[in-house]
């Protein structure tokens, strides 16, 4: 028994690696997914029903890759000039436990390509949808909701605020400090 | 370095010494100053008043007739009242008159207007315009107009969505939309006359500033540094709201309205088309310049004076010149914009020292000599003398803690850059003062000819400055900076500075914890009036800076106090309260404090503000029992 668990640790762990180092560097298409119902609202008559997930956002969220990538396009793409490095400015915090438009990798992936009423542009025919996926999963990252083990861990930047990878969940936190 | 910190110091230390030498030393130095402008006047006219020592030209600063109808209150900009009703004897006494909600939990940076018993304000985005009759009791709404401006105009305004009042002129009301709109309306009833659309927010343009009407035209000018937005000035017809001219401050010489009539002082502001020259190819096209900020006219020159805000981006590197005509000051004629004269506050600009603050137009002696001056306390820290004529610098001090240059070349002209401060890709620089928002962004000062101070409302802060490299996307900032601002020498975020014109130092200095984003407001009873983020209202001496009376507000008050006579003949006080504007947009954006690059670095200095106040715009008026 205890030798098994030693012998099927090592697998786990690679797995995990695995996943986290897995290199998607040929996106598949341009537009196209991300098309799944993103509601913005919690409210539904007579109860909620779980949404539908996009396959996508699980393989982006926990990869070391698209998540650096993600935070190198926050840049590119001036996503930085409206939010800063998270704490916000022209446009809302996205390191604080706040949504108005939902925080799951749907509905920002939504958020990003479609644009807000409220001054949040939309980047549909800029940005490529990987790209947009792997922005959103940067964007989770800001407020702990990434797994550690793939976040970036250091900016080769001014330090505006600890590593993603350091980042204490938003939600969980309660209210910033 | 030295001959900038020296000031600076006493600056920052000047509570402590303001009862002592610095009166003493000014009142020597008004009163030589009196003697030589009197000294004509007794041989010349004996019966009349001696005329004050700086005193605005009277075409620009008529007579006071108790109303508000400018956010500058008359066209020399003195923001002076000659109301002495409340004084500083009896201003401990005042009270609330009335209140109102404008509805919006935004920065309140608007001064509210008065003409006859009407009072109008103008709120922040969604830029609701409300009238409230003065002559019946509490104040009643007389009508409100709804612009209904874009929502998504709000994502592009750099700094809170703020607006900086309307302007009062032959029975209208003017007044600027964030989504870029000019608009007129009927000031008895309400009904828009016109609506010119002049800002396309798809590329970054906003407009937040107050309008100027001069000789039947509405000045305007756009926002949009932070977006790589071309800056201008267009003068709308006040009739129609066609535009009569438009006036870009970057670019090739007819863009920017420089013809035969231009005679700049200085030999850098000389040349064909430097608005192009001064750039890498095709930079000038995004490069920022814009005019959020205070227009003054002299009518007797029949010129306008309005300043360029900062080149585009804040990352030096990708705009290697002189960026013309960026950061600095235009005089034009009003009829046809053709631009008179040009000075460059700050060549080359490395930290966002926008040069759109307010200027003070008067008359004063230079040095023996009657001269007509324009003053400007500028944000790249020095309080600007400059001959209104031609451009020429008299006097440039540091009015606070400056590091970032090493002061003027009056004989160039030129501002001397600290080499140790220069900012650029990939490169942390530390301890740069003042910030990027300046040693005094937008809130503008109050000039009273009793005491010949000027009354500055400022910041005392400091930043940390990285460049990093950025694209250029229509609509989407164009900055490439990453900013953490800290409090500057002495800890305290803010002061409040009386400052001697004519001796070119400080009289008296208040430090205040938090940045003073208010404006102010002086009077003929010898009181100054400011508000703090905190939400204080104060009233303090002219003479001595006293803390005479102080209000505690529902919010942080970054707005414009004036004051009127009522339609019961009596003085009262007004400002908007209401916390927000870049300062305070922790607290009304909700920004994250952890984040040291918050609002363009900002939200790190002001880490507290969300424990001091919260957000809530509200018109208080105040008069004595
Ligand atoms: C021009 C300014 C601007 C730019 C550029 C910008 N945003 Fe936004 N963003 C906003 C504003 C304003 C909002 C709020 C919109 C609203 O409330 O309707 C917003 C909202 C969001 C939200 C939703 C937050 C929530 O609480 O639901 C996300 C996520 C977001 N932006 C991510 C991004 C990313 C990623 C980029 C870069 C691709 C980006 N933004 C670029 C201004 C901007």
């Amino acid at each position: 028994m205890r030798c098994a668990v030693a012998v099927l640790f090592p697998v786990v762990l690679m797995l995990v690696a695995c996943q986290r180092e897995e290199r998607d560097t040929r996106p598949q298409s341009a537009l196209g997914s991300g098309e799944q119902p993103t509601p913005v609202t919690t409210l539904e008559p007579g109860g909620q029903r779980p949404s539908p997930t996009d396959n996508k956002a699980a393989s982006f969220e926990a990869n070391a890759f698209h998540l650096s990538e993600g935070k190198r396009l926050f840049g590119w793409f001036n996503c930085s000039g409206c939010h800063a490095n998270g704490g916000g400015g022209m446009g809302p915090a996205l390191m604080d436990e706040k949504w108005i438009y939902g925080s799951s990798m749907e509905s920002i992936h939504a958020t990003i390509r479609d644009g807000r009423p409220n001054g949040m542009p939309s980047f549909r025919d800029k940005i490529p949808d990987d790209q947009i996926w792997e922005l959103a999963a940067f964007v989770r990252s800001l407020s702990g909701n990434a797994p550690s083990s793939a976040a970036p861990s250091r900016n080769d930047d001014m330090m505006a605020h600890p590593s993603e990878n350091r980042m204490p969940n938003a939600a969980t936190l309660g209210k910033s400090p | 370095m030295k001959q900038a910190a020296q000031p600076a110091r006493s600056c920052g230390d000047a509570p402590l010494t303001k009862r002592s030498s610095a009166p003493r030393k000014r009142s020597l130095g008004a009163f030589a100053a009196m003697l030589l402008v009197c000294a004509p006047l007794l041989t010349a006219a004996s019966e009349s008043p001696p005329a004050p020592a700086i005193s605005p030209p009277a075409a620009a600063a008529p007579p006071d007739d108790g109303q508000w109808t400018m956010p500058a209150k008359n066209y020399a900009s003195t923001r002076y009242s000659e109301l002495a009703e409340i004084n500083e004897g009896n201003v401990k006494n005042l009270q609330v008159a009335f209140t109102f909600s404008t509805g919006v939990n935004k920065g309140q940076e608007a001064a509210p207007l008065v003409v006859g018993s009407t009072m109008y304000i103008v709120s922040p985005f969604p830029n609701t315009v409300y009238a409230l009759d003065l002559s019946k009791s509490g104040a009643p709404m007389k009508w409100k107009y709804e612009p209904n401006p874009e929502p998504a105009a709000q994502g592009v305004a750099c700094c809170d969505v703020v607006n900086r009042g309307a302007a009062f002129a032959n029975g209208r009301i003017f007044f600027n939309t964030l989504d870029g709109h000019t608009i007129a309306l009927d000031a008895n009833t309400g009904q828009p006359v016109w609506n010119a659309h002049v800002g396309n927010i798809n590329i970054g343009e906003t407009i937040t500033m107050a309008p100027l009407v001069v000789k039947g035209k509405v000045l305007v000018g756009n926002s949009g540094g932070e977006m790589g937005v071309r800056g201008w000035v267009k003068a709308l017809d006040a009739g129609d709201g066609h535009v009569v001219w438009t006036a870009y401050n970057t670019g090739p010489d007819k863009e920017v309205l420089i013809g035969p009539d231009f005679k700049p002082h200085y030999d850098t502001d000389k040349g064909k088309d430097l608005g192009v020259s001064t750039w890498p190819p095709e930079a000038w096209k995004i490069g920022g310049g814009n005019m959020w900020g205070w227009i003054s006219y002299d009518p007797d020159l029949n010129l306008i004076f309005h300043g360029t805000g900062n080149p585009g981006p804040w990352n030096p590197d990708l705009r290697p010149g002189d960026n013309k005509w960026t950061s600095g000051i235009f005089a034009r004629d009003p009829d046809t914009g053709a631009a008179k004269w040009f000075y460059q506050w700050t060549p080359h600009d490395l930290h966002d020292y926008d040069g759109i603050n307010e200027q003070i137009l008067l008359d004063m002696n230079w040095q023996g000599k009657p001269r007509k001056v324009l003053v400007r306390p500028e944000r790249n820290g020095y309080l600007y003398v400059l001959d209104r004529t031609t451009g020429e610098v008299l006097s440039a001090k540091p009015y606070g803690p400056v590091n970032s240059s090493k002061g003027v070349d009056l004989k160039t002209g030129r501002l001397i850059e600290n080499p140790d401060k220069l900012t650029g890709t990939g490169k942390v620089v530390r301890d740069i003062c003042p910030t990027a928002s300046g040693l005094k962004d937008w809130q503008p000062s109050a000039f009273s000819p009793k005491t010949g101070l000027l009354y500055i409302p400022h910041n005392n802060l400091c930043m940390d400055e990285e460049g990093v490299e950025v694209n250029y996307i229509a609509g989407t900032p164009y900055v490439g900076m990453n900013v953490r601002m800290i409090p500057g020498p002495g800890g305290n975020r803010g002061a409040f500075t009386a400052w001697d014109i004519a001796a070119e130092k400080p009289t008296w200095s208040l430090k205040e914890n938090f940045p003073v984003w208010s404006g102010a407001v002086v009077t003929a009873g010898d009181v100054v009036f400011y508000g703090t983020m905190e939400g204080w209202f104060k009233a303090v001496s002219a003479k001595t800076g006293d803390l005479l009376w102080q209000f505690k507000t529902s919010s942080g008050i970054i707005g414009q106090p004036i004051t009127y006579r009522g339609p019961d003949g009596h003085q009262y006080v007004a400002v908007l309260s209401g916390v927000g504007g870049w300062a305070g947009a922790i607290v009304s954006g909700d920004l994250d404090p952890r984040d040291a690059t918050a609002a363009l670095g900002f939200v790190n200095a002001m880490k507290d503000l969300k424990n001091a106040t919260t957000a809530g715009g509200t018109l208080y008026v105040f008069r004595l029992p």
